[in-house]
């Protein structure tokens, strides 16, 4: 997710249901008892500085972290590339790192962060499999791409190489993901859509659109690919020269033939081309799709035989960080995966890494409606009280297992990613 | 000696700021230019890869050819309009009031941002978009017109739209320069309107003619905004090739992008003034 999740995230105000917000506040300053006092007070004065996405870095969850930890959090939101490059080049500029995986694997070895201690962080059991050995349940593939775990741990705390297996030092906290898949019209299209071959079907020739940030588009591209039976990648989020040139002339095919009536670089831009009717099938964010549906348009998150392309993100401190300050950061890291804030990105149709914690801050019908794929036993609101979905609609895709085990690739970075920007750089001229 | 002193102190403020926010940035561009980097660190060094990977490439000369023929469109159309909306303020009008009146409503769509009078656009050009509803409805066209919008078309459209008035504004400034007593003097002469516009007229616009062309053709070169959002991203521009190198922080690629194009641009004003020297008329 880039920049466009951004506004996704700014829409979600900080205003939430009085009863279960008390409730919440309540429960969530009780989960940070168990550390020492002495410090706890002292804590009540620090400032974190957290750099990060906008799919995540939210008022709302700054709001309830002051309020059950006492610690003040200063949010700077920018987009992944600028993430990246702050993180790689600016180390001191901030002290909490909101990054991707994909973009981890890029600025960790640098050696501006800090391993983080898992024995300090008290839910670390009870994290998602998908961040820890990679499979969603034991029997489940590894998907391909930066699949997290791949660069969730290292050798010690000041190691900069990733471990293949899972260690006591962990890069980051994995706290939001999701699977992304394409968004169509289901008004606009009268058959059914079940393949990623479907963006390249002469049926919507000008109607078609995909994401224009190169490594993401190019996944998405391969998905297609594959889809059609025109190319086997060993790794879709690891190409050869070879398969991105293949892929490259593909697009290229595509576009001379007008299949494409845009490419979008930010939210607003695929909300606009949903909404407005120039594109009636596109690869699309989850919030985007929430955002046209918003409008009352009708829009499907739909759900496809070849998989999810899927995204994650976590929190990793800053190698400069220390003593009190560092303890802050653990309690953050603690109180993050203390269950406010999973029901909350839950509820915007993300996924938390602890679910069972963020389980006790959602009602059971919400539970059942975003995590189960159960029909919604009642009106679904949004974290803003708005009106999200209508009683008796299900969840595009289904349940959590359904959508979380279905991941064919996780958004990546490639050896050859140079080489790949410059192809995908030739497309859009082409 | 004193007035020397004082002169050099007058300058020296001005020579300041340009050496610290124009001199020394276009020093580090270059610098950078040579530079090599990986996905995330620029590592200092003096490769020439940039260069190699920016003059090798089919799609830098593919693109440069595309903002060249977007320039020159954008130049010919801006200035045909902008030439007779000047001609007409200056030379129709009566009256300095109605002039200033007429000229201050030319300046009305620069009351709002230029992303946002590029943005109108889409809802008035798009396949359910006014225009095509319009013309649907009325029973001009059975299907939507979808060259409207994202596509080449869309993008001259908005440059024009965004930039006409940079070529007004000074060649209705040269106009009004124009000793009136010349046009008289020609028209005694037995001169008709088009002799007088090609031989009184135009050669006295010049000067506003190429600061108008400098300011357009510039711009153009530079732009990235309007060529991706009017086209949808479909067409490039060397500002966007610049961008997104950028974005996908491989800035020593993008640095030497940027200084070909420098280069590049300033031939191109270069060649401007050796046509017109802008200075002796002006």
């Amino acid at each position: 997710m880039t920049d466009m999740t951004r506004n996704a995230g700014k829409k979600a105000g900080p205003t939430r249901r009085g009863a279960l917000a008390l409730a919440g506040a309540a429960i969530g300053s009780g989960a940070i008892t168990g550390f020492p006092t002495i410090w706890a007070q002292n804590i009540r004065n620090i400032t974190l500085r957290q750099a990060g996405t906008g799919v995540s870095g939210l008022n709302a969850i700054a709001e309830q972290c002051k309020k059950d930890t006492g610690i003040t959090l200063q949010l700077t939101v920018m987009d992944t590339d600028a993430l990246a490059q702050r993180a790689a080049t600016q180390a001191r500029s901030f002290d909490i790192a909101d990054i991707e995986y994909m973009t981890i694997k890029k600025v960790y070895p640098v050696g501006n962060m800090q391993a983080i201690d898992r024995k300090r962080i008290t839910n670390a059991d009870k994290i998602v499999p998908i961040f820890t050995t990679g499979r969603l349940t034991p029997t489940s593939n590894i998907a391909q791409g930066t699949a997290p775990h791949t660069v969730g741990f290292v050798a010690n705390k000041t190691a900069t190489a990733f471990q293949p297996q899972q260690t006591d030092w962990m890069t980051l906290i994995p706290t939001i993901y999701n699977a992304d898949t394409l968004g169509i019209r289901p008004d606009l299209i009268s058959r059914p859509i079940r393949n990623w071959k479907d963006l390249v079907d002469p049926a919507f020739k000008g109607k078609a659109s995909i994401l224009n940030i190169p490594g993401i588009g190019i996944m998405d591209a391969a998905m297609v690919m594959e889809s059609l039976g025109q190319l086997r990648y060993a790794d879709k989020g690891n190409m050869t020269r070879a398969e991105i040139d293949r892929t490259t002339a593909f697009l290229m095919e595509q576009k001379r033939a007008g299949q494409f009536r845009a490419f979008w670089k930010t939210f607003d831009e695929s909300v606009n081309l949903m909404a407005s009717g120039e594109v009636i099938i596109q690869s699309m964010w989850s919030p985007a799709v929430a955002a046209v549906r918003s409008r009352g348009i009708a829009c499907t998150y739909q759900p496809l035989e070849e998989g999810y392309r899927a995204w994650g993100g976590g929190l990793g401190i800053a190698k400069h960080v220390s003593g009190l300050e560092l303890d802050a950061a653990y309690e953050y890291l603690n109180w993050y995966l203390s269950g406010w804030t999973g029901a909350y990105l839950n509820r915007q149709g993300y996924y938390s890494a602890v679910l069972d914690t963020a389980k006790n801050f959602m009602s059971p019908a919400e539970w059942d409606f975003w995590m189960e794929g159960k029909p919604a036993a009642v009106d679904i609101l949004a974290p803003d009280g708005k009106l999200m979905e209508k009683a008796g609609t299900v969840r595009d895709g289904g349940s959590f297992t359904e959508r979380m085990g279905a991941v064919a690739c996780w958004n990546s970075v490639m050896s050859e990613d140079r080489y790949m920007v410059q192809k995908w750089n030739e497309f859009i001229a082409s | 000696m004193r007035g020397a002193v004082t002169s050099w102190l007058l300058a020296a403020p001005l020579a300041l700021v340009l050496a610290v926010f124009l001199v020394v940035p276009l020093f580090v561009l270059v610098v950078v230019s040579f530079y090599d980097y990986d996905s995330v660190r620029l590592i200092p060094d003096f490769v020439f890869t940039n260069y190699i990977e920016v003059f090798g490439s089919m799609v830098t000369w593919r693109t440069y050819a595309k903002t060249f023929s977007f320039a020159a469109t954008v130049w010919v159309i801006t200035l045909l309009i902008g030439f007779w909306i000047a001609y007409y303020l200056a030379f129709v009008i009566e009256g300095t009031g109605k002039r200033t009146l007429l000229f201050l409503i030319c300046t009305i769509p620069f009351w709002t941002s230029n992303l946002i009078r590029m943005i109108a656009w889409v809802p008035f050009l798009g396949r359910n978009g006014l225009l095509n509803r319009a013309l649907v409805g009325s029973g001009a066209i059975d299907q939507p017109l979808e060259f409207l919008l994202f596509s080449d078309f869309a993008v001259i459209l908005a440059f024009v739209h965004l930039y006409t008035l940079f070529m007004v504004v000074p060649i209705f400034n040269t106009m009004m320069r124009i000793d009136r007593r010349l046009i008289e003097a020609a028209v005694d002469a037995g001169a008709g309107f088009w002799r007088v516009l090609w031989h009184v007229i135009l050669p006295l616009c010049k000067p506003g003619i190429a600061i108008g062309s400098i300011f357009v053709i510039v711009l153009v070169m530079g732009d990235f905004a309007t060529v991706r959002l009017m086209s949808g991203g479909q067409s490039a521009s060397v500002g966007l090739m610049i961008s997104n190198q950028i974005s996908l922080l491989q800035y020593p690629a993008a640095a030497a992008n940027a200084v070909v194009l420098l280069a590049v641009v300033l031939m191109m004003v270069a060649a401007i003034l050796r046509v017109v020297d802008i200075r002796k008329e002006l």
